[in-house]
Parts: structure tokens; sequence; C-alpha cells
């Protein structure tokens, strides 16, 4: 087990510590945890963002982060993807080496670099890890993946909105990370290719196994890609609610309907 | 293929339709004897004199030194303001430390050193050189300061989030997300390069294009000063194909210079 963000106190305990596997809720107590989360709280000035945030995921899992605007959801992806610390609480994910719980991030935004072709621009989820003939034998291999083999050597500024996703998805997860954390990836994309991209996201996801944690506002989103779905409401846990679907899931089922009716019920207070 | 490169010729070449046709007016009117020859010589005067001081080697040499003069001043000025612009740029300190003062100095009009710079230098290339790297540096200082500054920091971040190391960071992120602005600056800079040359040519040396120019005034020469305002012009669009060219090598991921 290693600690990325700490309070020093705390750290000397966890360090001492053997593995700890605690049994979350929704999940099967056998799986081990791909990371968990204590107490965190995260404050701007004197405004409380995150209060106190426990979670703990298993690996593998695909948890959807939902909430309003401002809830603080954005905060704890990034506090969970290393960019910010947490004002107080823990963080710990499990894995052995550096390697082993690399964690990647996708934004809204593709973030590509314009003056670098696709390729070149995947191969930057490599930096550190692989260069050369690997990094590109590797990105082509990723891009092939996700469906983008024609147009790796185009510049960023001729693909599509939902092209250039792909590769921002292709770049964060050439590396294989252990932990895929997604803020509202999908979030600017025309509904056609929204579906699209969560059935190409759920297919890697289920090919590459890494736990994947994705912020959204949109809750047929969550129900149909996660296995859980957390609210979150002022800066607390409001639900956490397993989804039993079988996959592939289909919009629009009458099981996905209820379990969408109960988040936002929850989401505007009327559960 | 060969039909989009003879587009690409006939476009070059509608842009010198303009000047030719001028040329053509010019000496029509002055064989018509409507423009006297003391006030503007013909083309075919102009010509003549370009042969006569190309053969002599006056003409080669003076270009040779004009333009030595101005790559120098340009290069010393030049990388003076790159390197504040990526300094100021970079860092947050080294801005607040220097960038008032540089905006101080920016807002004297260089030319009006000219008489201070003949009292340090007298009419030796240090004058000459000293003037075009002072005008020189603003454009470059300033674009490149603007470039850094507008590179988009969530792009800085992502490089961060992916593990570059600070050096991969400036140049694979933040050198070629300014490079735009740093052409702009280094057109504007080419342009102020030939200008301040000139002035200070004409005011104070006693070699050079300028100095040329000055002499065959002296002596009613009035096809070698048209010849030398017209080596000008054509010295300015040089230096300014060039620097395009630069940017559509180095641009090729831009959109505005991508094939349509």
């Amino acid at each position: 087990m290693s600690v990325i963000a700490l309070h020093p106190k705390q750290q000397q305990e966890a360090d001492g510590a053997p593995a700890t596997i605690r049994a979350p809720s929704p999940a099967p107590p056998t799986a081990p945890l791909a990371f968990s989360l204590r107490g965190i709280t995260k404050r701007f000035g004197d405004k409380t963002v995150l209060d106190g945030i426990d979670l703990d995921v298993p690996q593998g899992q695909f948890v959807a982060v939902i909430g309003k605007s401002g809830c603080g959801k954005s905060t704890l992806l990034r506090i969970l993807a290393g960019l910010d610390s947490p004002t107080s609480g823990s963080l710990t994910v499990a894995g052995g080496s550096a390697a082993e719980r690399r964690s990647r991030i996708m934004f809204q935004e593709p973030r590509l670099l314009p003056w670098a072709r696709i390729s070149r621009n995947v191969e930057i989820g490599l930096t550190g890890i692989a260069r050369g003939d690997v990094a590109r034998d590797l990105s082509l291999q990723i891009l092939q993946e996700v469906g983008l083999a024609d147009s790796t050597e185009e510049w960023p500024s001729v693909l599509s909105g939902g092209q250039k996703q792909r590769v921002a998805l292709a770049r964060a997860l050439v590396a294989h990370p252990f932990i895929l954390a997604l803020d509202e990836p999908l979030g600017a994309l025309d509904a056609l290719t929204r579906i699209e991209m969560q059935q190409l996201l759920e297919r890697i996801w289920q090919q590459q196994k890494f736990t994947a944690v994705l912020v959204t506002h949109d809750v047929a989103e969550a129900v149909a890609l996660a296995d859980r779905v957390v609210v979150i409401d002022e800066g607390r846990i409001a639900l956490d609610l397993p989804i039993p679907l079988a996959r592939p899931r289909h919009h629009g089922s009458p099981e996905t309907a209820r379990l969408e009716g109960q988040i936002l019920d929850r989401l505007f207070g009327r559960g | 293929m060969a039909k989009t490169a003879t587009n690409t010729i006939a476009r070059n070449l509608a842009g010198w339709l303009l000047p030719a046709a001028l040329i053509l007016a010019w000496e029509t009117a002055s064989r018509a004897g409507l423009i006297s020859e003391s006030v503007m010589a013909p083309p075919s005067a102009v010509l003549a004199a370009f042969v006569r001081l190309l053969a002599s080697g006056e003409l080669v040499e003076n270009i040779g030194i004009s333009t030595l003069r101005a790559l120098s001043g340009f290069a010393i000025g030049g990388s003076i303001g790159f390197a504040f612009g990526l300094a100021n740029g970079l860092s947050r300190l080294s801005r607040d430390l220097t960038d008032t003062t540089l905006q101080m100095v920016r807002n004297i009009p260089h030319l009006a050193l000219i008489p201070l710079v003949i009292l340090w230098f007298g009419i030796d290339e240090g004058a000459k050189l000293f003037l075009v790297a002072l005008g020189v540096f603003f454009p470059i200082y300033v674009n490149t300061l603007l470039g850094i500054q507008g590179v988009d920091p969530q792009l800085v971040e992502m490089g961060r989030i992916y593990g570059m190391s600070r050096r991969e960071l400036f140049f694979r992120v933040i050198l070629p997300g300014a490079l735009p602005a740093i052409f702009v600056g280094l057109r504007y800079a080419l342009g102020i390069m030939w200008l301040t040359l000139i002035v200070a040519e004409t005011i104070a040396a006693s070699s050079g294009l300028g100095y040329m120019a000055m002499q065959a005034r002296e002596f009613l020469l009035i096809d070698v000063v048209i010849l030398s305002i017209l080596i000008y012009a054509l010295l300015g669009k040089l230096a300014d194909s060039f620097a395009r060219l630069l940017e559509r090598l180095t641009l090729q991921w831009h959109p505005a210079f991508q094939p349509a």
C-alpha cells in the first residue's frame, strides 16, 4: 500500500500498517481496493468544497460521481489524480510501484498539442515510460483500438470534437493506467457522438480492467456506464448506489429509468 | 499537382503586377516630358545607374556593408529581446524586476537617441549596431513575452500531469505555443531593422546604402538616389519573405497555414 497525499501524522501510521482491506459497501468484499479516501476535506478560503468524503473503490470498478455544478466533484477528481492536495484527510492508493498505481486524468477539453501530429500527441502519454520506436508502436496500437488508425499523421485541427476526445483517451490509456479519472470528458460532445464514446469507453474499460472514476452531470450517462453511482451534495456523499445492471446496457430500459429517477430525486432533494 | 503549382506561381506573380504597371507608367510619363529629370529620373536611367554601379563594384560593396550591419544589429538586439521575453514570460520575479523599466525605455523613440549615440560612438559601426539592436529589441521582446503568456495554461497543466520535465515542457509546449506571436515580432523587427539602418546611415556613415544615397544627393545624381530607395524596398521585401518562409515551415500545424 502506498500513500500519495497524507498528513504527516497519518503518514507514519499508514507506512507502518499492513495492507488492510476494508469491505466497501456495494462491491463484493473479496475485491481488493484500488484506492480509498478517508475524511477528505478541501477548503478554498472559508469556502468548504469537500467536507469529509470517505470512499472505498475496489479495483476494476467503474464509479460515476454526480452532483450539481460547484458541488466539489471535480475537486474530488483532481485530488484523486494528484493535481490538488486535500486540506485534510488522506488518499491511499493500492498497488506496488509507482508504475503499477499510475493514474491518468481526462478532461472535458481534449488538451491536445495543436503542433504535434496525432501519434505524437498520444506518445505524450508515455513520457518517461517509453520512447522512440517502442513509444510509437504502443501509440499506434492504442490509436487502432480507439478507431483512429487512419488519422495517426493528421494535425489535431482537422479532427472533429469526438475524434479529438478519442485521441485524448488514447493518450490517457497508452501507458495502461491503474486508475483513470474522467472529468466530464463527453460533456462537450453532441448526443450521438456521446453515446458512441460511451460504448467505446465501456469496451476499453472491459479490456484493460482499470479502475474508472467518471465525474459527470449526465445521470443517464452515469447509469449507462457505472457499476456504482456516488452523488455528492454540498461536499458530502449524499447517495452511494450500486447499479447491478448487466452489460451491454440499453438506454431507456425500465430498470435504468428507475435508477435514474432515484438519483434525480436525491439530487433535487425529493428522496 | 501541376495545376496547383501553376496557380501558386500565378498568385505570386499577381503581387508584382501593380509595381510593374507603375514603373511602366513612370517611364512613359518621363519620356513624354511630364516629369522633370531633376525631380524623378526615369526607370531606364535608374536601371543604367544600377548597371554602372554594379560594374564598378560599388553597389555590391555598399549592399554588403548595409546587410552586414542590419543583420549584426538584428542578431544582437533580437537575441537580447528574445532572452528577456523568455525570462519574463517564464519567471514572475524576472518580470517584476525588469518589465516596468523596459516598458519605459520602449516609449522613447529610439531614433531620438541619434544625437546621443553619435556623441558616444561617433559615426563608427558601434553607433549603427546600437541603434538597430535597440530598435529590434522591443518588437521581439514584447511579442515573445505575449506569446509565452498566451500559451494555453490547460496545455501546460496537461504536460505537467504527464510528467514532462521543465525542459520538455518548454520545448514541447511553451515554445511552440509562443511561436506564432514570436513570428509577428520577428516581422515587425525586420521592418524596424531596415528603417533604423537607413536613418542611421543617412545621418552618420562613411559607407553603406544610406551613405551612397546621401553622396548621390550632393552630386545631384537623382537616378542613384532612386536606385538606393528601390533597393531598400527590395531588401525589406526579401527579409519579410524569409520570415514568412520560416513561418510556413514551422507553423504547418496552424490552420492558417494548411492548404484549404
